[in-house]
Parts: C-alpha cells; structure tokens; sequence
C-alpha cells in the first residue's frame, strides 16, 4: 500500500510539473507582462526597471523554477485587472466554488446511485421507464438551457428562488459558506441542479447498466442458491461489485464539475472561480488563468490518487503487488 | 420402500415467446431417494440444467414450470412463495454450478462468504460459524485452512475454488445436492478428485445428489441410478450398471455406445445419426423417432410413456410390444 501510493504520488507530481510548464509558456508567451502591467505613459526606462525586478531577464530556466517555487505556495503574482494578488482572489472565490461542486457531486451520488440502482432490480418496472427517459433528457440537454429553463421556471415564473448570486453568507476564518443561511440554501437550489443533473442521469445510467451486468453473473445465482436474502444479494454481493465503474466515473466527474462549474457560475452569476477565470480571459489576465489551470490540474490529480486509493479499497484483486510483498 | 426425499411428478417446464410457447422439459417423472446419487445425463438443450434449477426454484424467467409438482418430504416446494422457498435453498438443497471460477464473489474472502451463508440458515455466532467454516474447509480437503479462509478467490486455483463451492454448498448439511456440470470447467486431473470427494463428503453427510452432466464416464463411477433425458423427456431411468451395460432405450444404446473403449481399438468413434432437435420441431410420437435405428409406425403417432422393464424404465414402443 504505501509503495503504491508513493509511486502514485511521483506520478501526479509528473502530471503537475508538465501542467506547471504549459502555465508558465503561457505567462511568459502570451503577451509581455511588463506592457500589461503599466500603464502607457509609462517610460521605457522604468519598463526595464520593472522588468528587471520581476526577475524577467533572468535565464527561461531560473524563472520557471522560481514559477513552480510560487506555485508550490500558490503565488501566482498581482492580477493584472483587479491589481490584487492572485492568491486573495481565489481565496476569496474557492470556497463558492467547491461548494457548489460539492453539493452537485453530492445530488448526483445520493439521488442518481439509488435510482440506477432500482433501474437496475425492476428493468420491466414503469418507474424504471420514466428514470430512462427522465435521464435522456439529462443526458442531452445543454447546462446552460437547464439553467436558463429553471431561472425561468422557479425565479421569474413562480417567483420561489433567486436568480443569481450566492444569498448571505457566513465567514469561517477565509472560508465563506452559504450552507448556514436559508437565503444561501435557496441560491444553491437550482445552480447545483444545474451543475449536477448530468452527472446525476450518468452515474444512474452507469449503476443500472452495471447492476444488470452483475444480476447475471454466476456469484450472483450462486449466492441464491445458498439461500441468501434479496437484501444480502442486491446490496451486499451485487452492488459492492458495480462500484468500481462507478468510483472511476464519479471521480473523473467530480473533476469536471469544479472545471466546468464556469457555464453554471456565468448563468447563475455564482461568485465562483468560473466567473473569475471566465472575466481573466477577456482581460487577458494571465497570472489568474495561469492560476486557474494549476488549480483546477491539482484536484485532478488529488481526485484521481483518491480514486485509485478507492478501488484499492473495494476490490481485492488489485491488491496484487500487496499480496506479493507478503510472498503469498 | 420407506418415502423418497424428492418426488418430481410430470414437470412440465415452458418458455413463452412471441411465436408460441417452447415445452423445454415434457411431462416427466422420477424420485430421489436420501442419501443416494442419481446421475442426469443428456446433450445440450434435453432440459437437465432446467430440470435442476425449477428444483431449487431459481428458474430463470421467462422460463416457468407450467405443470406438475415437486415434492422434497412430501411437502411441496415448486409453488411456494419466494420467502418461503428461499429457507428451503442452501438449507435443504443445496447447488453447485458449472463455473467454480465464476461462482464466487470475487470482492469477498471466501471466509466471509462461507459465514454469511452458515449465518443465513443457522443461530450460529461470527465465532461458531468461522470455526464451522474452517473445519469444512479442512474437510473438503483445503490445506492451512485456517489461513486460508481469509483469503480472496482469486489467490485461489480452479479445482481449490470449486472445492470452496462445495464448502459453501454443503455448509448446513443440506438434504440434497443438485451439481450442475460441476467438473466440466476443470481440468480432467482435478475432475476425478473433486468428483471423489463429492461422493465421499455426500456419503458422510448422507446428502442426496442430482448429478447433472453429459460425461458418461463421470455418472459410472459416481452414480447410484441414471436418467437419460432426450428433447425434454426422460427415456430411460435405472441402476448405472444395468444402463451402462445394457441400456434398453435406443438412445440410451446409442450414448452408451459412444464411449470410447481403452480395450477396444477402432476406427472411427460410434456416433448417433442427426442432432437432436430443437425445441420448436420436436416430432409428434416419440421424439426420438426420426433419428432412431428400430423406428416402427407407432412410434411416429403416439408417445411411449415411461414403463417398467425388470428393474429400469424406459419410454420405448418396442419395449411395450415385448409386454403385451
């Protein structure tokens, strides 16, 4: 186990430095930062000052390990926009962020999992029919049609949720979270639907077509045979088995969440990281979107190492180097 | 003779489908007696494996036995409710399948199988039932069982994982044993051993078996009766020496045949002519009529039941004529 996971971890390492390197050809390619910085009147003389105390004539190589040096900190300089250092702006949007993709992940695990799995034990049932067809529209419906349909429907039809924003919200330290409030709870309603009715109607898809699969395997006829409970044999034998697949989509899906909560923050006007990325773009604000990159590699690979720890947990046989350590 | 353990009276098992209903199994009729082991012989598709799986009630729909009754201690078992049936299953019959590869969870130390099931059916605690575990699994020949049982089925061997099933299978004494092809995933050198201590364990535990396979050489050694099954019927139902050495019915004659002798050199191995056929084109009269060498004109009309000949019965016209 640890030498899996040291070996996992010099992996994600490789996928940051290479991550690391893209953000850095950006900063230092995309336009010059010094002419972003000051304003037009400023002289030629003080540009090289300038120039010279970001440590921008140093070699390409000093300068790219001073960049992974930062972001190994996460300093990503002053935006260029909001003349703020990059890292209080995030600190400030993460939280909204995370919260949103949280919630959603955990709409789509707590309602999408139970619905495959009953999708999945009645095929012929007339509820398991409106679960497909419920989720072929899930499946196919842009997220930002679903946002704007459910600001229509909820916000300016009945009038019942706001439209935008996040609602109050209550500091914790930096952390801020719309969790506590009422007003907080009713602006997550519909962005984290929005955010997460893809992800719901692909894990209930994932789950029914995996629990089909298993129900005909013979450890599952085997099990009946030994006389076990329905109970022990769709929760215990056949559920633990489709878990796997779905570990591995849920993972990968909780990714894509935080990356692409920017059309959900953009409908809903979430005061995400999103909202920020998306603004950095027509600002050409490098150091955010270099930031933003970094951020957004980093719980990748976080999501991914948790991910491949999962299935080491669920399913024995990859335990295999563990058993050959032990010689048996 | 006192009661048998398993009485199965004109089963008839059948398969709806948008052109008709398929008859799989036909009308048949045999009785199983505790402690003995009766060897279900056919090719692929006579109804054997049906025949097994409407007996512990796991037939899979659409399939749905159509008529007739199954009896296991003069209580009958075929319509009861699915709760009820299910205390019945692993409790009082017991399966194994063909696949030993396939039959275990894989997520699961066979440990944790084997007491999930002894828990199932008995009062016994984590602790009594492990301990209950590892002495079956001593017994059907594991060695280190003790440590082994916390092990997963994949550190385990093709014939030691079939050897867990039967541990599993016959883990609260069942009264019967239903094995479906229970070596024809193995190895021929592990066949023989598992079939020898399937025997051997079901005579210590005096556990009944229906043996269900198309290996010949397998029901000789191992087998009290035989029933031959053809086109979902049972032609021929009798001692194994008798049906080995002289069977009665002209399929029986023709599978019988078919076994390749040691002693005997020959040039080509016997066959029967034709296949058998499907279950949408089984001939009125005797299925076995168009493929059969004494064909007579009864025998494409009318279908022989199954009768007493001495000590076998066979489902054959040309026997009746020798009565008559």
């Amino acid at each position: 186990m640890p030498a899996f996971i040291i070996r996992r971890l010099l992996q994600s390492m490789i996928v940051m430095f290479f991550v690391a390197m893209v953000a850095f050809l950006m900063f230092n390619y995309v336009g010059d930062p010094v002419h972003q910085m000051v304003g037009i009147d400023t002289s030629f003389e003080d540009r090289e000052a300038l120039r010279e105390s970001l440590g921008l004539n140093d070699p390409v190589p000093v300068q790219f390990f001073r960049f992974i040096g930062n972001a190994a900190k996460f300093e990503f300089g002053i935006s260029y926009q909001h003349k703020r250092s990059v890292t209080g702006l995030f600190k400030e949007r993460l939280p909204a962020t995370l919260e949103l993709s949280f919630v959603a992940a955990l709409l789509s695990l707590v309602i999408g999992l139970p619905m495959g799995v009953y999708a999945g034990l009645k095929p012929d049932g007339w509820l398991s029919k409106v679960f497909l067809s419920f989720s072929l529209i899930g499946v196919s419906l842009p997220t930002f049609l679903i946002g704007i349909l459910l600001i229509f429907i909820f916000a300016v039809t009945l009038g019942w949720l706001p439209s935008y924003g996040r609602g109050e919200v209550m500091h914790i330290g930096w952390w801020s979270t719309g969790l506590p409030t009422i007003s907080g709870l009713k602006a997550l309603i519909m962005p984290s639907i929005t955010l997460g009715l893809f992800q719901l109607t692909l894990i209930m898809r994932l789950v029914r077509s995996e629990m089909l699969e298993v129900l005909r395997t013979d450890y599952i006829k085997f099990a009946r045979a030994r006389g076990l409970s329905n109970r022990a044999i769709y929760f215990g034998h056949a559920l633990k088995n489709t878990l796997v697949p779905v570990i591995t989509i849920t993972g990968l899906q909780i990714g894509s969440i935080i990356a692409f909560a920017i059309i959900t923050e953009t409908v809903f006007q979430w005061p995400g990281m999103g909202l920020l990325f998306l603004q950095a773009i027509h600002n050409v604000d490098i150091p955010i979107m270099a930031a933003y990159l970094m951020l957004v590699a980093f719980f990748f690979v976080v999501i991914n190492l948790t991910v491949d720890i999962l299935y080491y947990v669920v399913d024995p046989r990859l335990r295999l180097d563990l058993g050959k350590a032990n010689g048996s | 003779m006192n009661t048998p353990l398993l009485n199965v009276e004109n089963l008839c098992i059948e398969f709806p489908t948008r052109r008709g209903t398929l008859v799989a199994v036909d009308d048949i009729s045999f009785t199983i007696n505790p402690g003995e082991i009766v060897g279900v012989v056919g090719e692929s598709g006579a109804g054997k494996s049906l025949t097994g799986q409407s007996i512990i009630g796991l037939l899979e729909p659409p399939g749905r036995i159509a008529g007739g009754s199954i009896r296991l201690n003069d209580q009958r078992i075929d319509n009861l409710p699915e709760n009820q049936m299910r205390k019945i299953r692993g409790k009082k019959i017991g399966m194994i399948f063909q696949d030993p590869l396939t039959s275990l969870n894989p997520l699961y130390t066979i440990g944790k199988q084997l007491i999930e099931t002894i828990q199932t059916h008995t009062d016994m605690t984590v602790t009594q039932a492990r301990e209950h575990a590892v002495n079956l699994l001593e017994e059907v020949g594991i060695p280190a069982a003790a440590k082994r049982i916390d092990h997963y089925p994949y550190q385990f061997s093709g014939g030691m994982r079939q050897r867990v099933v039967i541990a599993l299978a016959l883990c609260v004494n069942p009264l019967l044993i239903i094995a479906d092809e229970p070596t024809t995933a193995l190895d021929v050198s592990i066949q023989a051993q598992i079939i020898t201590l399937l025997k051997k364990l079901c005579k210590d535990h005096g556990t009944a078996v229906i043996l269900i396979t198309h290996d010949m050489g397998v029901i000789a050694e191992t087998a009290d009766r035989v029933a031959v099954m053809y086109a979902g019927r049972l032609v021929e139902v009798g001692l194994v020496r008798q049906v080995v050495k002289q069977a009665a019915h002209p399929y029986a004659k023709g599978l019988m045949n078919a076994i390749p002798s040691l002693t005997k050199r020959v040039e080509k191995l016997t066959q029967i002519d034709g296949t058998m056929p499907g279950l949408k084109d089984i001939p009125n009269g005797c299925a076995f009529h168009p493929r059969c060498p004494d064909c007579m004109d009864i025998c494409r009309e009318k279908r022989p039941e199954l009768t007493d000949i001495g000590p076998t019965q066979v489902a054959c016209w040309s026997y009746h004529d020798c009565k008559h």
